[in-house]
């Protein structure tokens, strides 16, 4: 992939590549976190036999119980700090993990390739007590609706830029979950819709500066990815990771993962400064 | 699409917008309460349509006898519910290995599975599906899903007004506007220039008829067959989605001057299935291309009796399998067609081409 020309996707055996990459170096930075591993799909006869047509799966990722009172400025500095602990800690905040007791939040996620968009899609399901729970999802969407999501993002952002680039707020659909088929098991997931992706990930990793000697690199995709739709559910990777994907990108990444609204606006001036030069980005 | 709404599009078009599945709707015993249970409900089911767009017109044969509660409307076939975002032509093409007409369907209107399909909140779900759909296909053709997210208000719902109606003039003239071009409009110009009568000149149809090097969306639905089997008549039921096997994969043209065809493409996606074939001679599609015109004005049988000669040529065993047979809008195409005119004429209004595959497999799969 050419630097300069590169348009934010990638192939289905990049994505292969990349998706192990992530998996390792999720193992190295937090082992003691539920682990990534890939999901072969069954052999068909109109599949080749290679291990490569799958997708990257972790499971039973406990995330924190949302408490009310966690929705105010002050307590989400505390919030941050407990929602990198996924299992076996209980941290004493105003917003309380539960280490695994009745009543737990798990979450399975998926990162699956998309053919037609080319870039990995979320798809994520909820459990409580064993049984799978579409009601926290609906729950955990209307949190982070109330935090993330377009309503508030749209009062604090319009306030600061212009019109036009609202519109193009609203238009895009930054983020957008809704519940879909999942494309090898059947069953109804919820997903985060990709059409955004391939801008999002461009604006990320062309940034890279030893990209522009070597071509982006596959094997940082996933970490930029998802440091991204993690946020959505409040999941950050830790500051370690970040550092595997160079010193500009980090700029980037850091507003990703600790202020979604300065990633918004970052990438609306971005995409402001794409528009008046180019009759298409 | 075709840029002709002058004259409401191609002869093929045509047939595929007016094209209708009877149904014979039975509401499921569990929810009769009245004796004599109500009469299934007959009704046509468009092919380019969806099924819960027409419970406004199924529900008043059952509502009386409906037990209390909220309605959350699923159909099944044969104990398999149906997906509801797959379109209703492409349903009955996949699970209907010897057309049945009418189709029977069993209604229900409690009970919804919500562990197995997503849900389904009447028309607006299916228009979200429908948009959804639209952008992705925009996204593989374009590279972008602009010209979906710019459509204005009233463009969006004439789009949507002109599928749930099937009225292709109207959706011509919206969809024009999408700019979303497969076949070059040379090609299309050119189909388009006789009447609905006359015979097109081969000679149209050869030099141009190519597709444009890109992306085109196809999904495809693999019907296993694992039993040894006479006649599609004796295919077992579907009895679960794990014997579909679903592809959602842009089909990669690129367009080197020789015809590419229907053949060609469902190489490209299943490639697997073609091992032992040694490669179509493109000389063959001009002469091919023009049988494959009148078999699509004339009667389905013949269609049918020539698309299997063609199948069975195609279809030489690989290993484990062989395709018995490939389905588009209820016809079986000569694989030698371009693929340029199938798409162009056989494809659906979110432009998605739906193919529809019987795979004998020859060893068990293990599900």
């Amino acid at each position: 992939m050419s630097h300069k020309s590169w348009d934010g996707t990638l192939s289905s055996t990049e994505f292969y590549v990349a998706a192990c990459a992530f998996a390792k170096q999720w193992r190295k930075f937090n082992p003691s976190l539920p682990q990534w591993s890939w999901v072969t799909c069954p052999k068909r006869p109109w599949i080749s036999h290679d291990n490569q047509v799958g997708y990257l799966s972790v499971e039973n990722v406990i995330l924190p119980r949302l408490s009310e009172e966690a929705d105010q400025k002050g307590d989400i500095i505390e919030k941050e700090e407990c929602v990198s602990e996924y299992e076996d800690e209980v941290v004493d905040t105003a917003v309380v993990v539960h280490n695994g007791g009745p009543g737990v939040h798990r979450y399975d996620f998926h990162a699956v390739y998309s053919a037609s968009y080319r870039v990995p899609v979320l798809y994520f399901r909820a459990y409580c007590d064993g049984k799978l729970t579409l009601y926290s999802c609906l729950q955990l969407m209307l949190y982070f609706a109330t935090l993330y999501g377009q309503p508030l993002l749209l009062d604090e952002i319009e306030k600061d830029i212009p019109v036009h680039s609202a519109e193009l707020l609203i238009k895009s659909k930054w983020t957008f979950m809704t519940q879909e088929e999942h494309p090898e098991l059947n069953r109804p997931w919820y997903t985060l819709h990709p059409c955004g992706t391939s801008e999002w990930m461009k604006l990320l990793l062309s940034t890279d500066a030893s990209a522009a000697q070597s071509g982006i690199p596959v094997e940082k995709y996933m970490i930029s990815w998802f440091s991204v739709v993690g946020q959505v559910f409040g999941l950050k990777l830790p500051f370690e990771i970040l550092n595997l994907v160079g010193a500009d990108t980090i700029v980037l990444l850091v507003s990703v993962n600790y202020g979604f609204v300065t990633f918004l606006v970052v990438c609306i001036w971005h995409l402001n400064i794409s528009l008046t030069f180019a009759d298409r980005y | 699409m075709v840029m002709d709404y002058k004259r409401g599009g191609t002869d093929a078009q045509q047939y595929v917008w007016g094209g209708a599945i009877p149904l014979q709707i039975h509401l499921h015993d569990s929810e009769v309460t009245t004796l004599p249970p109500p009469p299934p409900a007959l009704i046509l089911a468009p092919r380019l349509g969806y099924l819960p767009l027409l419970v406004p017109q199924i529900k008043p044969f059952f509502s009386s006898s409906l037990p209390p509660g909220v309605d959350t409307v699923w159909f099944e076939y044969r104990g398999l519910p149906l997906k509801w975002y797959i379109p209703t032509g492409a349903l009955f093409d996949l699970l209907c290995a010897e057309p049945e007409r009418p189709w029977n369907l069993t209604i229900h209107f409690r009970g919804y599975p919500g562990n197995m399909l997503p849900p389904c909140e009447g028309e607006d779900s299916v228009k979200w599906s429908f948009i959804n759909a639209l952008k992705e296909a925009a996204y593989i053709i374009n590279g972008n899903c602009k010209n979906i997210m710019n459509m204005s208000q009233s463009d969006q719902a004439e789009l949507w007004r002109s599928v749930l109606n099937g009225q292709l003039e109207a959706y011509l003239r919206v969809s024009s506007k999408l700019k979303l071009d497969i076949v070059g409009d040379d090609f299309a110009f050119k189909l388009n220039s006789t009447t609905s009568h006359s015979r097109q000149s081969t000679t149209d149809l050869d030099t141009t008829g190519t597709i444009r090097t890109g992306r085109i969306p196809v999904r495809l639905y693999i019907r296993t067959i694992d039993e040894d089997i006479d006649g599609l008549e004796d295919a077992p039921i579907v009895d679960s989605w794990e014997k579909i096997s679903y592809i959602n994969r842009p089909v990669e043209v690129h367009n080197e001057g020789k015809c590419f065809t229907l053949y060609d493409a469902i190489k490209t996606l299943l490639p697997e299935l073609f091992k032992d074939e040694p490669s179509v001679d493109s000389n063959t599609c001009e002469a091919e291309v023009k049988g494959g015109q009148n078999s699509n004005e004339g009667s389905s049988k013949s269609t049918e009796e020539r698309g299997e000669a063609q199948t069975e040529r195609a279809g030489l065993p690989s290993d484990s399998a062989e395709i018995k047979l490939i389905r588009i809008q209820g016809i079986e195409p000569q694989l030698e067609i371009p693929f340029g005119w199938v798409v162009n004429n056989l494809m659906n209004p979110e432009y998605y081409l739906h193919i529809c595959i019987y795979v004998k497999v020859l060893e068990p799969i293990t599900i």
